[in-house]
Order: structure tokens, then sequence, then C-alpha cells
């Protein structure tokens, strides 16, 4: 288990000092995929090298099994990192770079053999154990990579955006890899990335990151669903924003009007916070269907049609001006069912909407 | 900063001076520290058969521009020492210009090679650079003396009938510098020129420019600071230049390296001696002054 | 169809480039074909001889200060290409510090100071020196090298350990490397090619130094450089060019291989 607790990072003094990281706390479990999401500047990587001991925090505290980490060097904390650009040793094997850090550790050479032999085997790169780094290709330095991290057994496995170098189809390969080598080696693993996708099909929870704080904490189904606030519905998935005006709260759910004067339901108030009046409605694309002028709870011009294959999405100008996405997915049937220029209805699926805090 | 990074940053401040002590003793002892003594020379009295005696005295830096006439004490001033700085500065300067003229169009054909063959051309100008630099004077003292190479040639075909002197000139030596430090122009101009986007070359003709307007409006501002590096780079070390006057000029076309030399042989003036390094180090200092001013104005455009 | 428009063209630009490359070769090569010459001359060819090599190997003085010069590039390189190694690490890849400037401007002085101005100020120095210890050894040539070495062994190695990725230390480290196994199995093997470079360039540019060590040596210290400059104002016969020339092949091969070195990708 990972406790990292009030872990503040600034660079620079006075006026150019920089929050990298603000009061940062997040507790990782073992056994866990742990993904830290956002964009770039967010402090994702900063807190990354933090646990493995290239980034000195300004204050607050990490604890690895109960076990004040923040003053041990690199070399003798019990985590490995995979590097974004995979840091392999150019004057070396695949081999000798996967028994490096055995051999660190001062493992006798029958065992560093038998581990190299076997994480070889792990991350299927047999056949290459004698090449030099410089002559294999992307992915599999890639997988040389996360079995050097891996020999030395460390409690904690640290990802640092290691997918981003590869092209889209090694990459959808490699995000089931991870997958599998977590759920075989038991290895905690902390991960960073900027692609929302990666992380919402790897990972058992994600920690959505931005300036600095941790803004959200869950699984990929609660983070997608139930946006703690603008900032993630924004980040995450593409999000439609609505001013409405909240008339009534029951527990988490409420009887919101939309800018049209129709009523719907949404989620979210408890955790919102909000109260009676002016508030914003965060739908989704998919969960918005277009239908005839009358029949939906908004109404507005059909201004875009864009073809994707698989779906399509429709670009509505409501009547407040505001504009709308949806998404509908293509079936044979009602493929050209509303043109360009058509006026439309919307139907808001009841209930799915979630209010946010600003 | 936490008590952890602060602690770090001792011993990486302790490590580094550490790191740095065998090159700063070395440097300090056989490279900075004896300028120093100089000053201290070129304030004292000069000894009886070469060195100082203790006592301060500012003759050595009032003969390096003026003298007082032995029998009437009159004050006038020091025409040999002026003209053999103005012999520096001139040759220098000469020199500076012919390297540019040479060079540019040379730097400008390597970079207009392919990426492959550049660096092999580039070698071929750095060979020379890296061989002896007395060798190299020595060669054009051998092509261009009385009995040499081009004198036997041009008699040979009947052009000239009696040698032509060109040894113990200020051509001759303002020949061997170009020839010596050539490849010091050559080579900024080089760096900044590969890096240059040829595609800006294109616009030019795309609109309506000749190849000169190209060459002077486009490319050699680009390049410009290549040109400022090279020019203080050739014309730095011919102000100094000790060895191809030495060989070249015969004694008689003295440069300042060689004024200087003069005055530490036995019984001679070690701190007027001293005094003049000061001057030529104080010239070339404000050259490098001007090149850094220039190179950081650069700098910054590119930036803003 | 005519003749496509060449963008990079300049007109005279190739043939004085040409030329420049022509004139910087030739007086060399005619120093190394007179070097063969049978004669004595230096501009009349009397037919193919190794005379000259066979008398400049003969003479003793020759030997004695080719065996100088080897001597002290020797170890000049070898003491500049240490401290060179040690101020690169201390200065490279790390944060701005106090002091850098100064540090920064004290390797490189010796570039910056014309050499006939070092040469004086060493002259006055070590003047004093003898005389305060009587010592007059091999060691005041050895450490003048030395110094004027350094920025020359600094550059390549400074630049090879600018180029190098610092992950990978970062990545030793991860793995459970000390600093001083990191700076073992990592950083050494990467830095070498740098440190090679730099050692054959400070061995060259002390082999080639005539005006320094010319003020500095003692009576009967010549190195090859300086015996030539000597030999100089007497009569040339192509002796001196038959010195120059081993002198060159010397010069040529370290810098060429210095060249292929410093090309070495990481």
């Amino acid at each position: 288990m990972i406790a990292i607790e009030n872990v503040t990072k600034i660079y620079g003094e006075g006026k150019s000092a920089f929050r990298a990281l603000d009061d940062v706390s997040v507790t990782i479990k073992d056994n866990e995929f742990f993904t830290l999401l956002g964009p770039s500047g967010c402090g994702k990587t900063t807190l990354l090298r933090t646990i493995a001991g290239f980034v000195d925090p300004s204050s607050g505290s990490i604890r690895l099994g109960g076990k004040d980490i923040l003053q041990s060097p690199p070399y003798k904390r019990p985590v490995n990192t995979v590097f974004q650009n995979y840091a392999l040793f150019p004057h070396m094997t695949v081999a000798q770079n996967i028994a490096f850090g055995l051999e660190m550790l001062g493992k006798p050479k029958r065992e560093v053999k038998a581990t190299v032999e076997e994480m070889l085997e792990l991350v299927r790169m047999t056949p290459m154990a004698d090449r030099q780094t410089g002559q294999i290709s992307g992915g599999q330095q890639q997988r040389v990579a996360l079995a050097r991290a891996l020999a030395p057994r460390p409690q904690v496995l640290l990802l640092d955006e290691p997918l981003s170098a590869l092209d889209f189809k090694l990459r959808k390969d490699m995000q089931l890899e991870l997958k599998r080598l977590q759920t075989e080696t038991g290895i905690t693993f902390v991960f960073v990335t900027h692609d929302q996708e990666e992380a919402l099909t790897m990972s058992d929870r994600i920690a959505v990151m931005n300036a600095g704080k941790i803004r959200q904490i869950g699984g990929a189904r609660d983070i997608y669903d139930q946006p703690a606030e603008r900032f993630v519905a924004d980040f995450i998935g593409d999000t439609n924003f609505l001013d409405v005006e909240v008339l009534e709260i029951t527990g988490d759910a409420a009887r919101v009007r939309l800018a049209g004067g129709a009523e719907t339901t949404a989620r979210g108030a408890a955790e919102a916070g909000t109260g009676m009046g002016a508030a914003t409605l965060a739908t989704r694309p998919e969960h918005a269907r277009l239908v005839p002028v009358g029949q939906g709870v908004m109404e507005g011009l059909l201004s875009q049609v864009v073809y994707f294959g698989t779906d399509t999405h429709y670009h509505v100008t409501l009547s407040d001006g505001a504009a709308f996405t949806l998404r509908q997915q293509n079936t044979p049937d009602m493929a050209h069912a509303f043109t360009q220029g058509d006026r439309v209805g919307i139907h808001l699926a009841p209930g799915v909407g979630q209010l946010l805090k600003d | 900063m936490s008590d952890l990074s602060a602690a770090r940053t001792a011993t990486e401040r302790r490590n580094r001076w550490l790191l740095l002590s065998p090159a700063l003793l070395i440097l300090i002892f056989a490279a900075a520290g004896p300028l120093l003594i100089v000053v201290v020379y070129s304030f004292l009295t000069p000894g009886d058969y070469g060195g100082v005696k203790p006592e301060f005295s500012w003759n050595a830096w009032f003969s390096v521009v003026m003298e007082r006439d032995f029998f009437t004490e009159e004050l006038t001033f020091a025409d040999a020492h002026l003209s053999i700085f103005w012999r520096s500065l001139k040759l220098s300067l000469m020199t500076t210009v012919a390297a540019f003229v040479f060079g540019f169009p040379t730097a400008y054909f390597i970079a207009t090679r392919p990426k492959r063959s550049r660096d092999a051309w580039m070698l071929l100008i750095m060979i020379p650079f890296w061989t002896n630099l007395l060798i190299r004077t020595f060669a054009i003292m051998e092509l261009i003396r009385a009995e040499g190479t081009v004198n036997t040639l041009l008699l040979w075909l009947g052009i000239i009938d009696a040698p032509i002197q060109m040894l113990f000139t200020e051509f001759s030596i303002m020949l061997g510098m170009v020839y010596v430090y050539l490849p010091l122009m050559v080579l900024p101009i080089y760096a900044s020129m590969e890096r240059f986007d040829f595609s800006l070359v294109e616009a030019g003709y795309d609109l309506y420019a000749t190849r000169w307007k190209v060459l002077t409006k486009v490319i050699f501002p680009l390049v410009k600071p290549g040109v400022i590096a090279g020019s203080i780079l050739v014309f730095v070390p011919c102000l100094g230049a000790y060895v191809t006057p030495r060989v070249l000029g015969g004694g008689k076309n003295l440069m300042l390296g060689n004024l200087i030399e003069l005055q530490f042989g036995q019984g001679r003036n070690w701190p007027l001696g001293a005094a003049l390094s000061l001057t030529l180090l104080a010239i070339v200092m404000v050259a490098l002054l001007f090149y850094v001013r220039a190179a950081g104005q650069e700098g910054e455009k590119s930036h803003g | 169809m005519a003749k496509p428009f060449d963008i990079r063209k300049q007109t005279g630009f190739t043939p004085l480039a040409i030329l420049c490359f022509v004139l910087l070769y030739l007086p060399i090569i005619l120093l190394v074909v007179y070097s063969f010459n049978a004669g004595s001359s230096i501009a009349l060819w009397e037919g193919f001889s190794l005379r000259w090599y066979a008398s400049a190997w003969e003479n003793e003085a020759v030997q004695a200060a080719t065996i100088r010069s080897v001597v002290i590039a020797s170890a000049a390189s070898a003491l500049a290409t240490t401290a060179a190694v040690l101020a690169a690490l201390a200065t490279t890849r790390v944060k701005p510090w106090r002091g850098q400037g100064a540090v920064f401007a004290m390797i490189n002085q010796p570039l910056m100071v014309p050499e006939i101005v070092t040469a004086v100020s060493l002259l006055i120095f070590f003047a004093m020196i003898k005389v305060q210890t009587g010592y007059t050894g091999l060691w005041y040539l050895i450490l003048a090298h030395a110094a004027f070495c350094i920025p020359f062994a600094y550059m390549p190695i400074r630049a090879r350990l600018q180029g190098m990725d610092l992950t990978l230390e970062q990545a030793a480290s991860d793995l459970y490397a000390t600093p001083w196994q990191t700076f073992r199995r990592i950083t050494l093997p990467q830095l070498f090619p740098g440190i090679l470079a730099g050692a054959m360039l400070a061995f060259v540019i002390s082999l080639d130094d005539v005006v320094i060590t010319e003020f500095v040596k003692s009576a009967g210290q010549d190195t090859l450089p300086t015996y030539m400059l000597g030999q100089l104002r007497r009569n040339i016969t192509p002796e001196v060019n038959a010195i120059s020339t081993a002198l060159l092949a010397a010069s040529i091969i370290l810098v060429v291989a210095f060249f292929f070195l410093s090309r070495t990708r990481k």
C-alpha cells in the first residue's frame, strides 16, 4: 500500500514559484492498477517521480507498506520505473539490461540467470536476449523495459506514459499485455497517462489530476458516468454543458428545468452540493437522441452531420444559441433520418445527466 | 525547501567543488594565476640583467605609447611601438576580411553539399587546422621564398627573370595568417548555415528576389551570427600572432607578439613587456566583449 | 528541356571554395613531397630518396626532442583529460549555480587569452619558482601544457555528457545501483568515446605547441616544434620537411580518429 499524504512540490521561489503538486493525498492499494490521468503539466509525472525518488517533495509524506520512503534515495526504494523513453542502456544487450537490477541487488548469478530467462519468457522476448537494444523495434524495447523493471520483483511498478511512443495498433496490443502482466505478477502498477481511453480500459481506479491537484478518484465507470466537476466531465469524453434551474431535490436526484422550459431529472445533487436555482447539467452525447420536433425536451437546428463509420455525430444549435452534440450508433434503418438544416427535437434519457459544482 | 532537499543541495555543492578542484588548481597555477603576476610586474622597475627590481614605477605603462628623448628629455609618441600596434591591427583586419572572402563561399559550398558528404568536407577543412601551426607556416615559407616553389616555377616559365621578394613582407605575414586561421572562419559560418532552412531561399525566389538579393537579404542576415563569430575567432589570434610574423616577417615586420617577446631577453625591459602584454590582452578582451554582446543580441532576437 | 533552377547556386562560390581547398592543401603537399627529395633543395626536385628521414632519425637532437615531445604530451594530456572529466561531471546537466560563470571563464581562459600573453606570464612566474626552488625539470612544461589542454579535452567530454540521456542514470538508480555503481556501469561506458576524443585532442594540441614551450622551456628542453623553430634560422634542408611530415602524419591520424570517435552516436 502506498500512502501519499499532503504532498506538495513547489518549483522556483517567490513570484515565479510553481506548484507542481498541491497538497495531494491518495492511497494506492496493493495489487491495484492505479492510473494518474490528466493533461500535460497537471503534476501526474511529478507525483510518479516523487514516488520513484527523483523528485523531493517540498512537504508531505509517502509511505510504502507503512515505511516512510522519502528519506531513501531511489536505489533503496523497492519500486521500479518504466520510463517514457524506456531508458534502455545502449551499451548492453537485452538480457544484460534485464539482469542489471538483480545484479545491483547482489543476487547470486544462478538466480539472476533464471529470473532473466523467466522475464524474457514473460514478455515474449526470449529469441532477442542477445540483441543490442538499438537493434530491436519500439514495441520490443517497450517490453524489455517492462521486463527490466519487473525482474527485481518490486512492490510497485511505476509506468510513465510508456505507450505514448508506440503506434496505434501496437498501443492496443500493449494495453492488453500490460493488464495481463499486472494480473499475472500481482504487482501494484501506478500508470501515468494523458490518454483517457488508455486509462478507462486498463485501470482498476483512476485519479484525474489538474493543476497539481487530484480532482476525482474512482473506477472508470464512476469517473465517466458521474464526473465530480466540470473539469473532469470536460477532460474525460465529450460532454454537453447545459444551464438549468434546479426545482426540487430528493437525495442525490433533482428535478431541473431546461432553458426551453421543459423539465427533466438529473443526479449528482448531493455530491455537487447544488441548492435550488441556477446550475450546470452535464450530459454525454450518447445519452441523448434526436427526435422529431415537439417530441423532445429541447429543440434546435441541425447544423452539421459528421459521419464516423460506426456512429454519426450531430451538431445542433439550440434555440437559445448554445451548441449541443449527439452521438448515435449507425444502424441500417435510421442512417439518414435527419439531414443538415432540419429543425429537430432532442430527447434526454431521464436521470442520467449529472449536476456539477462549478 | 525541505530539510532533505537542503541537505542534498549542500552535498551537491561540496561534490561539485571537489570535482572541479583538479582543473581549477592546474589552471590557477599555470594559466590564470601567473597573469596576476604580470600585472604586478608592469608596475615595477626593470632589473639590470632582465627581471625586475621591486620599485614601483609607472614607466612601463608610460613607455607603451610615449617615449622620452634621451638627451633633450622631450616627450614624443613612441613611433616604433605605435607603428607596430598599427601594423598588428591593420594586418589582423585585412586577414579577417580575406578569410571572410574565401571562407564564406567555402562554408556555403559545404553547407549545400548532400548531408552525407558535408562532414567529410568539414574534416578536410579541419585537418590542416589541427596540424602544427609552425609546420603550416613553414609550408607557406617554402612556397614563397626566393628559391621557393613559386619563384622557381615563374623563373622556369620565363615570366620573371629575377625572384620576386615575397617573404619577409607584410604580404607574406598576411598570407600566412589567412592560411593558418581560415578554418576558424569557415567553422562557425558553416555551423550557422547548416541549420539554415533552404525553403526560405525558395520563398525568396518565389517572391521575385534575384540570386544576389537572396544572398544579401535572406541568407546573409540569418547566418550573420556565424560570420561575427568567425571574424572574432580569426581577428583575435591574429592580434596576438607570434610564430607567423616571426617566421614570415623576418625580424623587420614585427607584430605585437614579437614586440612583447623582444622585451624578455637579457638586459631587456620586463615591465614594459608585461605592460605590452596586458595592453594586448585588453584589446582582445574588448573584441571578445563585442562578440559576446553581438551574440547575445542575436540570441535574444531569435527568441523574441 | 531547360536546366532546372538550382536554388542553392550562387555565382562564383563553387570555384572559390574549390580554390580554397586547393590552397589549403597545396603547401602541405609540397612540403611532404620535398621531404622525399634526393637533393638538398626544397624547390628543385632531384629524385626520390629517404635520406632526409634517415638523417633526421640519426640526429640526436631530433631524437631527444621527439622523446621529450611525446613525454610532455602524454603526461599533459593525461592530466588535462582527468581534470576535464571531473570538471565536466561537475558542470554538466546541473541546475545553474553560483560561480558557474567564473568557472566557465576559468576553464576557457586559455582559449581567450592570447598565447603570447600566457607564455610571458608563465616565463615570469616559473622564473620566480626556479629561483626559489632550483628545480628546472620538465614539470613546468607538463603543467603549462596541461593547463591549455584542459579546455580542448573539456569540450568533447562535456558535449558527450550533455548529449547523454539523463534518464539512463535515473533508470540505473531506480534499479538499485548506488551512485558509484551508476557512474561505473552507466556513465563511464557512455562517456568513454568523449574521453578518448578529449585525450587525443589534448595530445595533439600539446604536441603542436610552439609559443608557450618556447618561453617556458629551460636550456636543453627543446620539443620537436621548438627545435624546428630554431632550425629555421639556419639554412633549411629537407630534413625539416621530413620531421614536419612525420609530425603531420601523427596529427592527422589522431585528428581523423577524433573525428570518427566524436561522431559515434549514442
